[in-house]
């Protein structure tokens, strides 16, 4: 925005160019904040939509009169956060997210990788995978807890689970894509084995392994949240539920809103990785997928 | 790339290569001595790649020996450098690191590779290109980068099939005279497969016509014409001549192989396809 004060303001600033480009600029530069903008007034219309609706407690079979109006969902968020016991339940999903979501790609990725790579285990295990896969995370729910000696743990294997089926079924089929000529050449060039995973392989399937990952990420975090809800003691999750238990109302919309942010904030952290490590990738569009 | 002794010799003898009951090549016989340019010329299908295949080590002989400096070939190694159609450039590694990649696989520190593969690139025209994507060359850039990549770790023979087919007549022109400056100047044996009549004749010592499917070797003829090959070459009687022989071997061939494909469609299509899933599933 400065710039453009400074373009209109002073156009003789830069006496060598004509009058036209500047205003030629001008344009590109707010052609450019178009998009930007249209997206933030849906959003502040959005807003203004549920003020309006809450405030006047309208009821057309859809039913406003217990939602609580953005102010009230404000204030009880300004308690919250200096509430440590938040804090915790945050911090607890996080961690919860995090250390699912790390053993399913420390175990999705290597077995995607060599699933592919040998004929006999993706025989022996596939068929498996395809019988437990369409079971949904959430319906596992009671059987993790029978499994586990803690309900942190059950909690945590239901999150793997969400997450481990599209990071191994991504690497699976991006091996599957592989052009064989690489590892022609890369085994003409004295490559064994390792060298062809770790050099040719790993990096022929990144892009696939991070579409994996992405998508593992949300399935996570829909598992987590329901069993959180349904078996949890802490977890933002838990907080969410009890919140409606509780009858504070405010609540509901407040965990709704951090589950929400938790789930941008670790898909954009997703797609910054796959951007740091995927140099090559950023050729064509120059930004992350 | 030191040797006392000339090193680099090809010797393929009787190699045949049958999938079931189809017969990709029978009883192909040939050879490459140390340091000698030899094309393979042939109707596409016929078999020339296959060869080629068997000597870089991707496919095992069902019948015959294929030896490079009298060692029977076993699986690929980087003895025997491979050139691709399809350009084959890692695209996440730059230039140079596709230069360095069988350095690294030889074991070599980070520092020799690096100043290894800046002296091959700045050779090859390429050193302001070394931290360029593959991706963001031109084709013909790609090939000189591969050819580069497969000549860094010093192999006794270069092979290549059909590097400049995808390439246009200009581009083509220019990498074949790189290809022979940097065999003149590593006195390496190259076997080169092409369909190019008028390629084979500027590039080669010798060259092998082969015969449509199953393949075999149908002559062999050595190219009179003096080295240091030059563009204007084309135009004596020596190479009009000789171009006048391989189009009528290799016409003949054409012929025959369109006649096949009509007569038995199906059985020499399911052999191909073999032959490819085979190559395939022996990565």
């Amino acid at each position: 925005m400065p710039d453009m004060v400074i373009e209109i303001g002073a156009p003789v600033a830069a006496p060598l160019a004509p009058a036209g480009s500047h205003r030629a600029a001008v344009r590109t530069a707010l052609l450019r904040l178009r998009g930007p903008a249209l997206g933030l007034l849906t959003i502040a219309l959005a807003l203004l939509a549920w003020d309006l609706l809450t405030t006047y407690r309208v009821s057309f079979h859809i039913r406003f009169l217990n939602v609580p109006t953005p102010a009230s969902v404000l204030a009880s968020a300004s308690h919250a956060f200096s509430d440590p016991d938040f804090s915790y339940n945050l911090l607890i999903s996080c961690r919860r997210i995090g250390t699912g979501f790390l053993a399913a790609t420390a175990l999705g990725v290597p077995l995607g990788l060599t699933m592919g790579r040998w004929r006999l285990l993706r025989d022996a295990l596939l068929p498996l995978f395809e019988i437990v896969r369409p079971i949904p995370a959430i319906a596992w729910v009671p059987m993790s807890i029978m499994l586990w000696p803690s309900n942190e743990e059950s909690i945590v294997f239901i999150t793997f689970l969400g997450s481990f089926f599209p990071i191994l079924l991504n690497t699976l089929m991006g091996m599957g894509q592989v052009d064989p000529v690489l590892v022609r050449a890369a085994r003409c060039l004295g490559a064994k084995e390792v060298s062809i995973f770790r050099e040719v392989l790993l990096p022929a399937v990144l892009p696939q392994v991070f579409t994996g990952l992405a998508v593992g990420m949300g399935v996570a975090w829909v598992s987590l949240i329901a069993a959180e809800m349904i078996a949890g003691q802490f977890g933002i999750g838990y907080f969410t539920w009890e919140a409606y238990s509780l009858v504070q109302y405010p609540d509901i919309v407040l965990g709704m809103v951090c589950i929400g942010a938790l789930g941008l904030g670790s898909s954009a952290l997703i797609r910054l990785v796959g951007w740091l490590v995927m140099p090559w990738g950023r050729l064509a569009g120059g930004r992350p997928k | 790339m030191n040797s006392a002794s000339p090193r680099g010799r090809i010797d393929v003898a009787g190699f045949g290569l049958r999938f079931g009951q189809t017969t990709a090549v029978s009883d192909i016989s040939l050879h490459v001595k140390p340091g000698e340019f030899v094309s393979l010329i042939g109707p596409s299908g016929c078999g020339k790649s296959t060869v080629l295949n068997a000597v870089a080590g991707f496919l095992t002989p069902t019948a015959g020996r294929v030896l490079v400096d009298s060692e029977p070939v076993r699986g690929p190694s980087a003895d025997r450098g491979m050139v691709f159609q399809q350009y084959s450039l890692f695209p996440w590694k730059t230039v140079r690191e596709n230069v360095e990649f069988g350095l690294k696989m030889q074991g070599m520190g980070k520092s020799e590779r690096l100043a290894t593969a800046r002296t091959l690139l700045s050779v090859a025209g390429l050193h302001a290109f070394e931290n360029h994507y593959p991706e963001q060359l031109s084709g013909g850039m790609k090939q000189r980068v591969g050819i580069v990549r497969a000549l860094a770790t010093g192999p006794r023979v270069l092979l290549l099939d059909e590097p400049f087919g995808a390439l246009d007549a200009q581009t083509r022109m220019i990498m074949q005279e790189l290809l022979l400056d940097l065999w003149e100047g590593l006195k390496i044996s190259v076997l080169f497969v092409t369909h190019d009549i008028d390629e084979a004749i500027f590039l080669s010592d010798r060259i092998y016509v082969v015969t449509a499917a199953p393949g075999r070797i149908k002559a062999e003829l050595t190219v009179p014409l003096p080295r240091p090959r030059a563009a204007g070459m084309s135009e004596t009687a020596d190479f009009h001549h000789l171009r006048g022989r391989l189009l009528e071997l290799i016409r003949e061939e054409s012929l025959r192989a369109m006649g096949n494909e009509v007569a038995a469609q199906s059985g020499r299509r399911a052999g191909l396809d073999l032959a490819d899933a085979i190559g395939a599933a022996r990565l």
